[in-house]
């Protein structure tokens, strides 16, 4: 399968790229039978931005041996949501000005909300790719994607106004918030990241267990919120 | 103009730990109080229930328990020629909010310190030799010595049924406790907690190098308890959800369940949530507050609440802005060295070292609080000669849960994302936990609070600006305890051993320590260098007190609580002994 593109356009086609999710890493997978699940739906982000991400996340999540691939995972999904509600829109954050450039150790200093930052981030993101490899972030092949990442991480990429590495690091951030975040947020569907690392969930009532589990491997079928909803 | 209510004997600023406390404490002595909390109310049953409280989203990541920075938080600069700007969110360590304050939020470690802490410049003195300590090490005897506080230590303990080790018991050592702490007249309320495989692998690596582990003193209850206030506290279920959440089974220590149940059956007290106070109401001529003046979240409306006394129980931030906008006190002026509120701003100095083993560590299963620690490098537990630092730390292996997004160490060199990266946080997930070095902050000249001259918070109130940064003596310190951590490392046949991270660089973003904020309105034995005096009432005006980390002159190794705890059962004893027989000046300046 070429690595052009998917997201993009999958998405565009309204398939959605997230289907089935592969059973491979998984405990329980879904029964032959079973309907397709419905294609992914977007509070917030455009498709340009689900195509970048899509390929970012599925840069710092490839589907192998232990997990599907981060959109499979619901990745998208979980940050779409999040850009799309009260953190994206710059709650809890102070926003009075005035607003100047501070030093490293100031920390965020940006009138910009988690949506807009994201927002300015993938299309400077992307002009970057066009200017370095003459094309979108998502159209470039899978050891580009890797390469660009990997420039952006160490500080190599110059975007256009956008700080790259303040970027970059809000975009792994959020893939690994998503990837490990209980499923109700919308990533780790299937629990897939707490199997990865055997991380039981809850309830975690371990008074009558702390002393008998001690030092022992344990697997235990992990449990989430809405298990217990 | 504001509504002015009826007067009441005493109101309280901020309703956490030492509010709590304190307004039992006086309403038990007859008074009647007013408890104002700038926050929302909050029900353990309701707000901390399974299953919603164990999201690691939510509370870890987004810290849905902590201030709100859109509407107070505090400006930054590393030193007084910059320009101070917003903390905008929290880069650097978070402020509490909410009834129960930061003791509905913490881990419940639950430290006395030790007894030279609190004589630290006379001791220092006395040991290394006049000129020994630098000019600029503004460090200062608290006027109150750890005999005085023993036995409000306890009260505070057995308010929380801390589960721990006595390690000195009216003087005599005690095999497996901590053999450097001051003398207990009794030991722990509780049991300790089961220790977990990296607290015995700690404990024999430590052994083995001739140190002296003990379980760390914990406010997370080993077995139900009935505490000081007659109230049920529950047992630790080892959930790994402590810190930065609330406590579904009602073990870890909180107001919210160790003394407000008690204080909201008094009819002598009055608790009023989403009250934000504005300003203290001082008559500078009389030298004495009138009261607090405040904004009610609900309706917008100020409302002034007139008051005998007025005791400021809010984070050090907050009580230093109410003295520096009341005008009560000289602020502290760097240069000269004169004023004292705002004054040494102290934070707390860490590092890490991660450890790499076979065994199965199971992180999932956590108390607050590490298992074990070693205190021989704390303090002034070993000479200083010829070291080039002054103070220590205490070191620990930090296994307070296996909450996923947080916690998933992967060894030096591993890719930060893609398969390999995969991998190795599958391989090491439940082999790895890191060893804390939890040191001191102490005084330096120029590390102070004052006003921001720009920013303002939600109420117009102006933001706090902090001029802090590490100084030589941490860097020293940290390097030091680091390297210990890394023998202890070394000692337990780690597989890996991680980059030891020692202190470096300056105080900021993602370069904080633990959330330990002291300093600013301190105590002590002389209105020229201190805002209040050894029972914490304001030197300028006799009827407001001051209590919380911010009396502290300087922020020794271990965790605050305790000490907080202790200083305001202290307070109290003297206002309920002597003040309200005769208001006025406990000592004379």
């Amino acid at each position: 399968m070429s690595d052009d593109s998917i997201a993009r356009r999958s998405f565009l086609k309204g398939a959605g790229a997230a289907t089935a999710l592969s059973g491979a890493a998984l405990a329980t997978p879904a029964p032959a039978q079973a309907a397709p699940p419905a294609p992914d739906a977007y509070l917030t982000l455009t498709a340009t931005e689900v195509a970048f991400l899509s390929a970012a996340y599925d840069v710092f999540i490839p589907a192998d041996k232990l997990s599907p691939s981060g959109t499979d995972c619901g990745l998208v999904v979980f940050i779409d949501r999040q850009l799309a509600g009260a953190w994206g829109g710059g709650a809890r954050l102070y926003r009075s000005g005035p607003f100047m450039q501070g030093t490293r150790e100031q920390g965020y200093q940006l009138s910009l909300t988690p949506r807009e930052f994201f927002a300015a981030g993938i299309k400077a993101a992307n002009e970057w790719s066009h200017k370095t490899y003459g094309k979108d972030f998502d159209r470039l092949s899978a050891s580009e994607r890797d390469a660009a990442l990997k420039a952006m991480d160490e500080g190599k990429a110059q975007f256009n106004e956008i700080n790259a590495k303040q970027f970059f690091e809000m975009l792994l951030a959020s893939a690994m918030e998503g990837f490990f975040a209980d499923p109700i947020y919308g990533g780790n569907r299937e629990k897939v990241s707490w199997r990865m690392v055997a991380y039981p969930g809850l309830p975690a009532t371990y008074a009558g267990k702390a002393l008998e589990y001690r030092g022992k491997k344990i697997v235990i079928e992990p449990q989430s919120i809405a298990d217990f909803s | 103009m504001a509504k002015t209510l009826k007067a009441v004997d005493a109101v309280m600023v901020g309703m956490g730990w030492s509010g709590s406390i304190m307004a039992r404490e006086l309403t038990k002595a007859g008074l009647t109080v007013v408890g104002l909390e700038r926050g929302a109310d909050k029900s353990p049953r309701e707000d901390f229930a399974l299953p919603r409280i164990r999201d690691e989203y939510k509370y870890r990541v987004r810290q849905e328990l902590m201030l709100d920075t859109s509407i107070e938080t505090h400006t930054l600069r590393n030193n007084p020629s910059e320009l101070a700007l917003p903390m905008r969110k929290w880069d650097v360590p978070p402020v509490g909010d909410g009834l129960g304050g930061a003791g509905a939020h913490w881990n419940g470690v639950t430290w006395r310190f030790a007894p030279s802490e609190f004589v630290l410049r006379s001791h220092l003195t006395e040991r290394y030799g006049r000129g020994a300590i630098p000019e600029e090490m503004t460090i200062q005897d608290w006027g109150v010595t750890y005999d005085d506080l023993e036995p409000h230590y306890e009260h505070f303990e057995r308010l929380c049924g801390t589960s721990g080790k006595a390690g000195n018991l009216r003087g005599q050592k005690v095999e497996g406790g901590n053999p450097f702490e001051g003398p207990r007249q009794n030991e722990y309320p509780n049991k300790p907690l089961i220790m977990s495989q990296a607290g015995l692998i700690f404990t024999k690596a430590a052994q083995n190098l001739g140190y002296h582990p003990f379980p760390t003193p914990a406010s997370n209850s080993s077995t139900p308890y009935v505490n000081s206030e007659g109230l049920n506290i529950g047992q630790c279920q080892y959930c790994g959800h402590c810190e930065y959440f609330g406590c579904e089974s009602n073990a870890k220590a909180s107001p919210l369940i160790c003394i407000l149940p008690v204080l909201m059956q008094d009819p002598k007290f009055e608790l009023r949530t989403q009250a934000y106070v504005s300003r203290l109401l001082y008559d500078k001529a009389a030298k004495k507050v009138r009261g607090v003046a405040y904004v009610d979240r609900r309706t917008g409306e100020e409302i002034e609440q007139p008051a005998e006394m007025v005791v400021l129980c809010a984070y050090p931030f907050n009580n230093t802005l109410l003295l520096l906008t009341a005008g009560i006190g000289a602020p502290y002026d760097p240069v000269t060295g004169k004023g004292a509120v705002g004054k040494n701003y102290c934070h707390q100095t860490t590092s890490q070292v991660m450890m790499f083993v076979e065994d199965e560590i199971n992180p999932w299963i956590g108390t607050g609080v590490s298992p074990a620690a070693i205190d021989d490098f704390q303090a002034d537990n070993f000479d200083h000669s010829g070291l080039g630092f002054f103070g220590g730390g205490f070191i620990a292996p930090a296994v307070s849960g296996g909450r996923p997004i947080q916690v998933r160490a992967t060894p030096p060199g591993t890719p930060r994302w893609g398969s390999a990266w995969k991998e190795a946080t599958a391989r090491w997930y439940n082999h790895s936990f890191p060893l804390n070095c939890h040191g001191i902050s102490y005084a330096h000249k120029h590390n102070y609070l004052d006003l921001d001259p720009t920013y303002k918070d939600a109420i117009g109130r102006p933001l706090v600006r902090m001029t802090y940064n590490y100084f030589d003596n941490d860097y020293k310190m940290s390097a030091f305890l680091t390297e210990k951590a890394v023998g202890i490392a070394r000692a337990a046949n780690a597989t890996i051993v991680g980059n030891p991270q020692p202190r470096r660089g300056n105080y900021g973003a993602g370069n904080g320590g633990a959330a330990h904020h002291t300093g600013g309105v301190i105590m002590g034995t002389d209105p020229s260098v201190s805002a209040l005096n050894r029972y914490l009432q304001c030197w300028e005006a006799s009827n407001l007190f001051v209590m919380g980390g911010a009396a502290f002159p300087q922020n020794p190794g271990h965790n605050p609580t305790c000490t907080i705890g202790a200083l305001t059962y202290w307070s109290a004893q003297a206002i309920t002994s002597r003040y309200l027989k005769s208001p006025g000046p406990l000592v004379q300046a």
